[in-house]
C-alpha cells in the first residue's frame, strides 16, 4: 500500500478488494480459458460508484481522482487483468466526455456511463499504425445533418460491448496541409456502425477486443468532443492521463500478484525437506518482484497525485506507464522460473500474470512510445 | 415504528494471516503485533439485518464495540456499511474481560447512549466463539433474546424470527426490546460504495472510556472476569516418520508388517 493514500484511499483498496475477492478472484482463470467477458458486472461496479470515479457528483460520480481510479483498477488486476482493462477503457469514453465534452454530452452521457447503463469505448488505432496517430484514413465529414463518419479502427477494446463510442477520425487538412484530427461522439443505437473481427489474443483475455467499422455513420451537429479539428489533443490527454495510468495500474495489480504467488508456492513447495522458499536464490526472486512492485508502485501514485492536483503528469504517467508493464513482465517470469516446471502448468495462474503482462505492454502506447514522450520531454 | 437498532462489533485477526500468530510461551497471551483486525464475519451479517430494517422501517442502526483505540479503523468500515452512529469502549481498565464482563460493559455503554428497541450481534466470534456474549447481554438487559437466528422482520410491534434448529426451524414471536444473534444463513452483507466511504467523516463515533460509562468497577477488565484463559498450548503437529529402502517388493512386505503391528487386519 501506499503511504500517502489517504483515509479514504486506504478504505477504497480494501472496499475494491473484497468486491474483487467475491466477484472475480473465483472466476478469473475460467474468464481467461474462455475468453469470456462478463459484461454483467460492469454494473455491478457502477453500483459500487468504481466506474468514473473521477466524474463530479453533479454528473454522477463520486468527485475523485486518478489516483482513486488506479486503486480500483490494480486491485481488480490483482485478480482478473483482462476484466481490468475493460473496465478502464470503458472509462476512457467517461473521461473524453468530461475533459472535453460540450455540457449537453456531460449531463447526457456521464450519469449513464458511471452506472454502466451504457457501456463506452475509445477508438482511435487504425491498421496504419496506432504510433503514427495523425494518419488516419477514417473521415469525419461536415454534411447538412451534422457529420458523417466513415473508417475502420482495429484492436479496439469493448469493441463487440461499447454501444458509446467516441472515435478520432481525419476532418481535414491545416495550412500546411496536414491533415487535422476531430473526435466524435457516436451515442448508441447509431446506424451504420458496427464491430468487425474480434481478436484472440494472446493476454487480457475476458476484455474484448477487435475491430469496429464505421460505414456512413450519421452523427448529429452537436457530436464533436472538444473543437473541431483538435482531435488529436482530445485523444492524447484521454490516453496519456487516464489509458496509461490505467494500464500502469492494471501493471500493478500483475506485479503485486507474481510478489503473492513466488511467497505462497515458495512456502507451500518442499524441497530437500525444506520449503522453496529457504533457497537463497529463490529469495532473490521474491525480492525482485517486490522491489518493483514497490518501485512502480512509488512512480504511478506519485503520476497520480501530481494529475490529480492539476498539473501537468505527461510525461512522468509515461515513465510510469513504461517502468510497470515491463516490470510486470519481468516479475511474472520470475515467479514462472520459481516454481519450476508448475509454472508453465495451466492450473496455476502465474502464465496468465505472464501473458496479461505482455499484451499490457502496446495498449495505451508501446514501451518505444512511451521513452519517445519521456526523453522528448527533456528535450525540448 | 422506526427502530433505534444496536449491534455489537467485534474487530478479530484477519484469517490472511493466521499464521503470523503467535503464543507467549511465558504469559500464555495472543501475541498479535503487526496482525491486521477485521470485523468478525457474523457482525456484517448483524450489520446487513439491522440496515435492511432501517430501510423498510426507518430509524437508526448504532455501532458498539469493546476493544482498543486501534479498532477505530473497523469502526469506520462499519460506518461505510451504512450504520449512522459509532461508538468504541476503549480504556485499559476494560482489558483481559472475559465474556461476562465484555456483555457487561456492553450494556452499560448501550444504556448510556439511550434505550434502544433492537440489539443484533453476530452468533459468534472468529477467535473466541463462545456464543456467550449475545445471551449474556439479554439477561444484563432484561429482556428476550435469541440465538442461531437466520431470518427476521418486523410486524406488529414485534419481532418474527427464525432460528435453526438441529432438524428444522422454528418460529418466534418476540415482544421488543430484545437481542438477537444472527448466523451467515441471515443475508449477504453489502459492500460499500465509493459514496458511503465519502461519507464515513461526518458521521458521529466516539470512544467511551471507563469514566464516560457508569461502571461497576468489580464488573470490569481482568478484575471484573470470574474466567481466566488456563494453558494455552500449540499443539505438535510432527508425526513420527521412517523413510523404508529397498526394493519394491521388500518395502511392500515392511508396510504390511507395519500396518499389521498397528493392529490393522488385512487379509
Ligand atoms: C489489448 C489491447 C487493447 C487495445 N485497446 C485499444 C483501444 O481501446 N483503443 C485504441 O484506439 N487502441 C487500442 N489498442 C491499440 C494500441 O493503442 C496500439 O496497439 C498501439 O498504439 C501500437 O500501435 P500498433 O499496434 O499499430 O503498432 P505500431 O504503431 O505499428 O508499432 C510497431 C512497432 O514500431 C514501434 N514504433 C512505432 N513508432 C515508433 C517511433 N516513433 N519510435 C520508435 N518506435 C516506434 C512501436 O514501438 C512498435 O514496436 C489496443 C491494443 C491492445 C494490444
Ligand atoms: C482464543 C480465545 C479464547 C477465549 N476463550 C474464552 C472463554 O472460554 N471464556 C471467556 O469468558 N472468554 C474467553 N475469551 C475472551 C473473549 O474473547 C472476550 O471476552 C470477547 O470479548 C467475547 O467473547 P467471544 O469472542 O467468545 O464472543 P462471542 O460470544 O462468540 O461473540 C458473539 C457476538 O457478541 C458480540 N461481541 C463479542 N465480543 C464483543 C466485543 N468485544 N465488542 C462488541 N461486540 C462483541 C459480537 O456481536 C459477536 O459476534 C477468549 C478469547 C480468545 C481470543
Amino acid at each position: 500500500m501506499f503511504e500517502f493514500f489517504n483515509e479514504n484511499q486506504v478504505m477504497l483498496a480494501s472496499v475494491a478488494k473484497e468486491l474483487v475477492e467475491k466477484e472475480i478472484a473465483t472466476h478469473a482463470a475460467e474468464w481467461d480459458e474462455k475468453d469470456h467477458c462478463p459484461t454483467e458486472l460492469f454494473k455491478v461496479f457502477g453500483q459500487q460508484g468504481m466506474l468514473g470515479v473521477f466524474v463530479p457528483e453533479q454528473y454522477g460520480g463520486a468527485g475523485l481522482g486518478i489516483t482513486e481510479r488506479s486503486i480500483i483498477l490494480e486491485e481488480v488486476a490483482r485478480h482478473s487483468a483482462g476484466f481490468a482493462i475493460a473496465l478502464m477503457t470503458h472509462d476512457l469514453a467517461t473521461a473524453a466526455i468530461l475533459n472535453h465534452g460540450t455540457e449537453e454530452m456531460k449531463k447526457t452521457w456521464l450519469p449513464k456511463l458511471c452506472a454502466a447503463e451504457v457501456i463506452g469505448g475509445l477508438s482511435v488505432t487504425e491498421a496504419t499504425g496506432g504510433s503514427d496517430l495523425s494518419n488516419q484514413a477514417t473521415t469525419i465529414e461536415k454534411n447538412s445533418a451534422g457529420y458523417l463518419l466513415n473508417g475502420r479502427k482495429v484492436f479496439i477494446t469493448n469493441s463487440h460491448i461499447a454501444n458509446l463510442n467516441i472515435w478520432t477520425g481525419t476532418s481535414g487538412v491545416n495550412e500546411k496541409g496536414r491533415k487535422v484530427l476531430s473526435a466524435i461522439l457516436i451515442p448508441p443505437e447509431t446506424p451504420g456502425l458496427s464491430a468487425g473481427r474480434k481478436e484472440n489474443k494472446l493476454g487480457l483475455r475476458g476484455s474484448i477486443t477487435g475491430e469496429v467499422i464505421a460505414k456512413d455513420v450519421q452523427c448529429g451537429p452537436d457530436s464533436i468532443v472538444g473543437k473541431e479539428g483538435k482531435g488529436s489533443a482530445v485523444a492524447l490527454h484521454t490516453i496519456g492521463n487516464y489509458g496509461r495510468s490505467g494500464m500502469a495500474a492494471i501493471a500493478l495489480g500483475i506485479l503485486r500478484a507474481s510478489v503473492e504467488e513466488a511467497v505462497k508456492f515458495g512456502n507451500e513447495r518442499i524441497i530437500y525437506g525444506n520449503p522453496l522458499s529457504k533457497i537463497p536464490e529463490m529469495q532473490a526472486i521474491i525480492a525482485d518482484n517486490q522491489v518493483e512492485y514497490e518501485a512502480a508502485t512509488a512512480m504511478l501514485y506519485n503520476a497520480t497525485a501530481i494529475y490529480d492536483n492539476g498539473k501537468d503528469a505527461i510525461p512522468k504517467l509515461a515513465a510510469a506507464k513504461y517502468f510497470a508493464t515491463e516490470a510486470a513482465v519481468r516479475a511474472s517470469r520470475r515467479t514462472m522460473d520459481l516454481m519450476g516446471g508448475y509454472g508453465v502448468i495451466n492450473e496455476y495462474p502465474v502464465g496468465r500474470f505472464l501473458r496479461d503482462a505482455l499484451a499490457n505492454i502496446p495498449s495505451g502506447g508501446t514501451s518505444q512510445i512511451m521513452r519517445v514522450i519521456v526523453a522528448g520531454s527533456l528535450l525540448r | 415504528m422506526a427502530l433505534t437498532i444496536a449491534v455489537c462489533i467485534k474487530p478479530v485477526p484477519d484469517s490472511e494471516y493466521y499464521n503470523k500468530i503467535t503464543i507467549d510461551p511465558v504469559t500464555k497471551r495472543l501475541n498479535r503485533d503487526g496482525i491486521p483486525t477485521v470485523i468478525n464475519s457474523m457482525d456484517k451479517n448483524a450489520i446487513e439485518a439491522a440496515l435492511r430494517l432501517r430501510e423498510k422501517h426507518g430509524g437508526r442502526v448504532l455501532a458498539f464495540s469493546m476493544a482498543p483505540d486501534t479498532a477505530i479503523e473497523n469502526l469506520k468500515r462499519v460506518l461505510a456499511m451504512g450504520v449512522d452512529e459509532a461508538y468504541l469502549c476503549s480504556d485499559r481498565v476494560l482489558g483481559g474481560a472475559d465474556t461476562w464482563a465484555t456483555s457487561y460493559t456492553l450494556y452499560k455503554a448501550i444504556e448510556k447512549t439511550g434505550p434502544v428497541d433492537l440489539v443484533i450481534m453476530g452468533n459468534q466470534t472468529e477467535d473466541g466463539g463462545t456464543a456467550q456474549v449475545p445471551s449474556q447481554l439479554g439477561e444484563w438487559m432484561g429482556v428476550p433474546h435469541l440465538a442461531n437466528v437466520i431470518a427476521l422482520d418486523y410486524e406488529d410491534g414485534g419481532m418474527v424470527v427464525k432460528t435453526k434448529a438441529d432438524r428444522g426451524t422454528i418460529r418466534y414471536s418476540l415482544k421488543l426490546p430484545a437481542v438477537l444473534a444472527v448466523t451467515r444463513d441471515c443475508n449477504e452483507p453489502r459492500i460499500p460504495s465509493v459514496m458511503d466511504i465519502l461519507k464515513v467523516g461526518k458521521k458521529p463515533m466516539r470512544i467511551l472510556r471507563a469514566q464516560d460509562l457508569d461502571l461497576n468497577p468489580d464488573f470490569i477488565g481482568i478484575k471484573g472476569s470470574p474466567t481466566q484463559a488456563g494453558e494455552i498450548y500449540s499443539p505438535d503437529m510432527s508425526r513420527k516418520s521412517e523413510a523404508l529402502v529397498g526394493d519394491p517388493d521388500e518395502i511392500a512386505l515392511r508396510i504390511l508388517d507395519e500396518l499389521r503391528k498397528a493392529g490393522i487386519s488385512i487379509g
